[in-house]
């Protein structure tokens, strides 16, 4: 065996350290699996976004309009105007650093400019060299600089690497809240075309459709009969769902993900059975067939046109109120800007749960409520028979998602529900669950599978979190209340804790609902055998 | 007192050194922050390579089996697979031990005494390299392995009415496991 040289080794001559450089002067570095490939022409134009063009962001040239920095600074003095908000998040940033290394995306990128404060930077800079009298004179000694197609590059390369989950927002002393910030910042790169397929498909598809799918009123039926088919075989039930029928109490709007995708469709099965064990006077409808709403990562306007459907569908089939599916963003719109976009709901009664007459008053305006809070209340009135036995194979943690948790606030109707469905259920540790916790990594349209380093290593915090407890007390499940989380956590946990599944609160319901008249079940909604059925299953 | 017992006796100055010089392939201002925030869920990167590295440092110091160490190589490298940096500077960690050693164990290792267990033990890590390049570039595959399986997945139920996916035994995209597809 060659001897290894004791000399100072060739090694250390390896010079690995970046060269020590102000943010403004590190040039931006456009690099491949960290952003999503550009939208479609015809999607943009489909929705009327300006500037649809070929382009790549690996090229240098990007092909910006002419005017391309007339159109950015017109855009922000008109955004400025319109939001007072962000033209405070602009002013009064002390740059204490309290924030900095909050954000998923900095922790597990490493990259500075992943630090909420500085993507804030990436416009405040602008926005001081072009509207605030220091700015231009100072100039970069005030922290301003001009605005060049580097700049969009850059800000067009980390407004898509922030999920708008607000995390470090809730470490700010003064509430900066950064989501804004990148929204507004994808408004601006929207004005010159530059948006992404990920979100444009879906975009241009809900807009003509009424889904991201774009999936038509029969495929949404016939997808609903496959559930239909699986629950009879696992609890000999068929239950009847009814589509845009007139004159029902309840329209149900659920994420369509949840239609076609795994694990979301064992979610969807489970509102299927817990709506025929009650008797629920409730219809789907094919029209307003998206809770989601891509359109609110793109502009404001966008967000508020897909939502539109919603009341119109509600309007149309004389319903009193609504009922909506597990989802996050989607909850983000319909709690805090439905009313003002669409609103006033006055067409509708204030929810009132038919089982339990309770009132839903923290519903009175949008007259729309989130399933956990419907089926905790349920379950805290005694209206459901649980078996939560036959979850006994899950070993089960919580994700809270961005948008429910700090967006409105619902920490408990969850944890709730899980605790009388399931015995075996563990926290993740405080710091990164209810307020604080660490988003998915891939939310705000970031869930395409080009970028999927990037979604890896912003996910990692949360994946972190549940190999904690993964390995303290075997968790082997890990809930949540969003269609996004069950589709990206799906990924994150098979590349950082394989093993671990993913579902949704109402899959589990759906397990341990005793449904009057079912027969034996020997297989969970997974069509799994349940333990102890093993042996049967395999005869 | 041999190689070993002069390992042990120095093991915190040497992890410190090797720690130090991995974190140097961060821009500054993340590895203060990989190095300062302790807390494990706050800083998983840090916390993942102080943890890994001494557990590498004190497998090498016993002389387990390489392959006995892949849990801890497998939480390093598993990070700095997705990190972006070119695969010799994601995978240089093991190799810079030799650096720290050498570095802090200067005088002793002036002159013969402990070249042949030196030796061994360069070898050991060479050995703990390649193990990790294994381990390297199984997350790399498998990065590109849900790519595929995340776009079944997600229309998963699409596939399954086109009749592209029932009646076979076959990986369930669902749950990730293998099981019968047919109902
Ligand atoms: S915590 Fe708030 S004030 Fe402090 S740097 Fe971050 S955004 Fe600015
Ligand atoms: S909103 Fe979330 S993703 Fe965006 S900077 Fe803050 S912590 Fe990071």
């Amino acid at each position: 065996m060659a001897k290894f040289t004791a000399k100072p080794n060739e090694l250390s001559k390896i010079n690995l350290t970046p060269r020590r450089k102000e943010w403004m002067d590190t040039p931006v570095e456009i690099r491949e699996h960290m952003y999503c490939h550009p939208a479609k022409i015809k999607d943009l134009q489909t929705v009327d976004f300006s500037h649809a063009r070929e382009w790549k962001p690996a090229d240098e040239d990007w092909k910006l309009p002419q005017n391309w920095e007339q159109i950015v600074l017109d855009g922000m003095q008109a955004l400025l105007k319109k939001y007072r908000s962000f033209q405070v998040f602009m002013d009064i940033c002390v740059r204490c650093g309290a924030c900095a290394d909050k954000c998923h995306f900095f922790i597990g990128t490493g990259d500075p400019k992943n630090m909420p404060v500085l993507r804030a930077e990436l416009l405040r800079s602008v926005y001081r060299g072009n509207f605030t009298l220091a700015g231009k004179i100072l100039k970069k000694i005030n922290g301003a600089r001009t605005l060049t197609p580097e700049v969009i590059k850059e800000w067009w390369y980390y407004f898509y690497q922030c999920t708008e989950c607000r995390r470090c927002s809730v470490f700010c002393p003064y509430g900066i809240d950064q989501a804004e910030i990148t929204m507004m910042g994808r408004e601006l790169t929207n004005l010159l075309g530059l948006q992404i397929g990920w979100i444009a498909g879906p975009v241009a598809a809900c807009y003509m459709k009424g889904n991201h799918l774009g999936l038509e009123p029969h495929t949404i039926t016939s997808s609903v009969e496959l559930f239909v088919d699986d629950i009879e075989s696992i609890t000999g039930i068929r239950v009847e769902p009814t589509f845009n029928r007139k004159g029902a109490e309840i329209l149900f709007v659920t994420p369509s993900g949840d239609l076609f995708a795994n694990p979301g469709t064992y979610t969807a099965m489970g509102y299927l059975m817990l709506f025929h064990e009650l008797g629920l006077d409730y219809t789907w409808s094919t029209y307003a067939s998206e809770g989601g709403n891509f359109g609110f990562f793109t502009t404001n306007e966008m967000a508020k046109r897909l939502n539109a459907k919603i009341y119109a569908e509600a309007k149309r089939l004389g319903v009193k109120w609504i009922l909506g599916g597990e989802c996050g963003h989607m909850w983000r719109v319909l709690h805090q800007y439905m009313d003002t976009w669409n609103g006033p709901a006055d067409f509708l009664e204030v929810p009132r749960s038919p089982l339990t007459g309770t009132v839903f008053d923290n519903a009175k305006a949008t007259r729309m409520v989130h399933i956990a809070e419907f089926t905790a209340d349920l379950i805290r009135n005694g209206k459901l028979q649980l078996d939560p036995g036959r979850n006994d194979h899950l070993k089960v943690t919580f994700h809270d998602s961005c948008n429910t948790s700090r967006g409105m606030g619902m920490l408990e109707e969850p944890r709730y529900i899980i605790r009388n469905v399931c015995n075996h259920f563990y926290e993740m540790p405080e710091d990164t669950i209810r307020e604080k916790t660490f988003c998915c990594g891939s939310g705000t349209g970031l869930n395409a599978s080009e970028n999927m380093e990037l979604r890896m290593r912003g996910g990692f915090p949360r994946a972190n979190a549940v190999k904690y407890v993964r390995e303290k007390y075997g968790v082997n499940m890990l809930a949540n209340i969003c269609a996004i989380d069950r589709a990206t956590l799906s990924a994150s946990m098979d590349y950082w804790n394989p093993g671990v599944q993913v579902c949704g609160a109402h899959e589990l319901v759906a397990n341990a609902l005793v449904m009057k008249g079912e027969k034996e079940r020997t297989q969970d909604i997974r069509l799994e055998p349940l333990p102890g059925e093993e042996e049967t299953e395999n005869v | 007192m041999d190689l070993k017992g002069l390992l042990a006796a120095k093991k915190d100055a040497i992890l410190r050194k090797w720690f130090d010089a991995v974190l140097e392939s961060y821009p500054a201002d993340t590895s203060n922050f990989l190095k300062t925030k302790k807390n494990r869920f706050a800083n998983p990167v840090g916390y993942s390579l102080t943890k890994g590295l001494e557990a590498l440092f004190d497998g090498l110091l016993q002389g387990v089996e390489i392959e006995t160490l892949s849990p801890s190589l497998d939480s390093i490298v598993r990070i700095r697979a997705v990190q972006g940096m070119a695969p010799s500077k994601a995978m240089i960690f093991p190799f810079l031990l030799k650096n720290a050693i050498r570095g802090e164990l200067e005088p002793e290792l002036r002159g013969d005494r402990f070249s042949g267990e030196m030796t061994a033990l360069e070898s050991a890590i060479d050995a703990l390299a390649l193990h990790a390049f294994n381990i390297y570039m199984q997350c790399r595959e498998k990065i590109y392995a849900l790519q595929a399986e995340e776009s079944q997945r997600l229309t998963y139920r699409l596939l399954q009415k086109a009749k592209m996916v029932c009646e076979v035994q076959g990986e369930d995209p669902g749950t990730g496991s293998s099981k019968d597809t047919k109902k």
